[in-house]
């Protein structure tokens, strides 16, 4: 990370004597503290702050429930039902981390949206968005993975369901969940080691995002014009501006998610948890937690056991391919008249496939859930791909600081500490 | 430099293998497979009992001679994994049917007598299963696969022994 532009110089004989070996403070210097952020974000740029400090916050209160929860099937439910009464505000705890969980891809579902609407997956930060994609596959295998480990009625049947999806892979489908499981059906040994690679994952996501803020660095930050920074005027450095507005926004954040935490700790569970285990009988009605509901709806919607589990899948792996499928070189749906009505059907649809996959699958349901599910496929593959042939977008500002200040200008970074990390290369 | 990566690769394939294996069922898991008796007396007509093998769930189904009647009389054409009732029970006991209970969909349990053909009816995707276990609607791709079992007397079968089959150690 030479390449970045760093004003810090080391002052006392210990910095430089450091900093000659390991520059890392040259390195947090450039990166949070003289980098050059858009004037022009909105507070839809500080959920990848919030983000950062919902993953520290379910590290620190998972290893804390680590250390009071058993991994086996025939303790599990209970040491999960003594977190809640015996250890000292394991009840805490718990409702941090299992509220925690909502609460993490609650940001990260905005961060994406907002990705969305702004083009920020464009080129050149195609990179910077696989490792947002890669970052969102680990959270959800971390989050189901997660859900089974109390052992109730809803992991276990919640397992049963997901790890079942890949006996629908031709041929080799039934020794991939056979590994899956340890056994011959999910067991003791499917708990096991689930808690272990429950334990493993956030630590990989961790070293993605690493990743991810790496590449953003390089890149610098989308903003809402979708224009890059050709200016100091286009720019504010990052301390104070973005660390004091991530912060705060962090704050607020933490009021929303406290509030569920104290108010309504179990209403994004399922009463069906607080059931241990049983082999025997499957809760009437078995849903996913909410952030995989529309996931979830997709797969009702194929009537085939392959198709479903492909269509499923499938809806993650377009996201991927966004950069490519999107033939449009204006970013910000601000200046995208066609774009900007499409992305909000396409926001609705998928609501709607979140509301769909709680609903049981009959009748009417049905019908409204494949709707969406081809709308859902074709927003991607079709939409995208024309609408950058056949749309006229609005006229790009001149910079910035135009969209801001207007065409008066004002104060910004002084000239040249502030020019694009990228054209620095 | 090819030899190298050959022999490389091997090594780390060789490595690997024990890792991947280590995931597979354990001597425990594949020990507790021994085939597991149960006792026909109690099962009254009509009556579904729920036992474990292998740690799977089987249903145990003593069938009325209507349930028996409507999973014989059916086009086999007409089905998505045609399978004629009688490949699915033993010969001379046509009442007793016994079924792996988890659907073939995704691996829920189906509820017994429920359902257009009042078989089974499986709550979570909504697969629908006759009075032979064999579907008959919805997303699941075959029928409720039948598990090796024989009958050792009229009124007690023996799950996880195939008939006639000579006594041996269960494995994966």
């Amino acid at each position: 990370m030479s390449q970045h532009a760093t004003t810090y110089v080391p002052k006392s004989r210990f910095a430089k004597w450091f900093e000659s070996r390991l520059p890392l403070a040259g390195l947090v210097h450039s990166s949070f503290i003289a980098f050059p952020v858009p004037r022009n974000l909105t507070y839809f740029w500080t959920f990848g702050a919030i983000l950062i400090f919902m993953l520290a916050a379910q590290i620190v209160t998972g290893v804390w429930l680590a250390m009071h929860y058993v991994p086996h099937a025939n303790l599990a439910f209970d040491s999960v039902e003594a977190i809640m009464r015996d250890v000292n505000y394991g009840w805490l705890l718990r409702y941090l981390h299992a509220n925690g969980a909502s609460m993490f891809f609650i940001a990260v579902y905005i961060h994406i949206f907002r990705n969305l609407y702004y083009g920020s997956y464009k080129a050149p930060r195609e990179v910077l968005y696989l490792l947002g994609i890669i970052i969102f596959i680990l959270m959800m295998a971390t989050a189901f993975m997660g859900y089974v480990l109390p052992w109730g009625q809803m992991s276990f049947w919640g397992a049963t369901v997901i790890t079942n999806l890949f006996s629908a892979v031709p041929v080799v489908g039934d020794t991939i969940v056979s590994l899956l499981w340890g056994g011959y059906s999910v067991g003791n040994p499917t708990l096991n080691r689930f808690f272990a690679l429950h334990y493993l994952l956030p630590f990989m996501i961790a070293g993605v995002v690493v990743l991810h803020i790496w590449a953003l660095h390089v890149v610098g930050q989308n903003n809402p014009a979708g224009i890059p920074i050709k200016s100091g005027k286009d720019a504010v450095p990052f301390t104070p501006y973005a660390t004091v507005k991530d912060l705060f926004a962090t704050v607020v954040f933490m009021m929303f998610f406290a509030w569920w935490v104290f108010f309504l700790p179990n209403y994004l569970g399922h009463a069906d948890n607080y059931i241990p285990a049983n082999p025997a009988v499957t809760p009437a009605h078995i849903v996913p937690e909410w952030y995989f509901l529309p996931f979830y709806a997709i797969l009702r919607a194929i009537p085939d056991k392959l198709g479903g589990v492909i269509a499923m899948f499938g809806a993650i792996v377009v996201l991927a391919l966004v950069p490519w499928l999107d033939t449009s070189r204006v970013r910000s749906a601000n200046y995208r008249p066609l774009y900007r009505q499409f992305f909000w059907v396409f926001v609705i649809v998928c609501v709607l496939l979140g509301w769909l996959g709680a609903k049981p699958p009959e009748g009417g349901y049905v019908i409204a859930a494949r709707i969406c599910t081809a709308w859902y496929f074709i927003h991607f593959l079709v939409v995208l791909p024309l609408l950058g042939l056949f749309e006229t977008p609005k006229p790009l500002p001149s910079s910035i600081a135009e969209t801001v200040l207007g065409k008066k200008g004002g104060a910004g970074m002084p000239v040249g500490a502030a020019a694009e990390p990228s054209t620095r290369g | 430099m090819i030899a190298t990566g050959a022999v490389g690769a091997v090594g780390v394939g060789a490595l690997a293998w024990p890792f991947v294996a280590s995931l597979a069922p354990d001597a425990q898991t594949v020990a507790a497979g021994a085939p597991v008796e149960v006792d026909l007396a109690p099962i009254s007509p009509g009556q579904i009992v729920k036992v474990f093998w292998r740690g799977k769930l089987i249903f145990v189904r003593n069938r009325t001679e209507e349930e028996i009647k409507a999973a014989q009389d059916v086009n086999l054409a007409s089905l998505p994994d045609p399978q004629p009732d009688s490949a699915r029970v033993k010969e001379g006991h046509p009442n007793i049917l016994v079924v792996y209970g988890n659907c073939t969909h995704l691996g829920c349990v189906p509820l017994g007598n429920e359902g257009p053909f009042h078989g089974w009816f499986c709550p979570c995707h909504g697969s629908v299963f006759d009075t032979s276990g064999r579907v008959r609607g919805g997303p699941a791709p075959i029928n409720l696969p039948v598990p090796p079992y024989t009958f050792v007397s009229d009124t007690k079968i023996r799950i996880g022994e195939e008939s006639n089959a000579a006594p041996k150690a269960a494995h994966a």
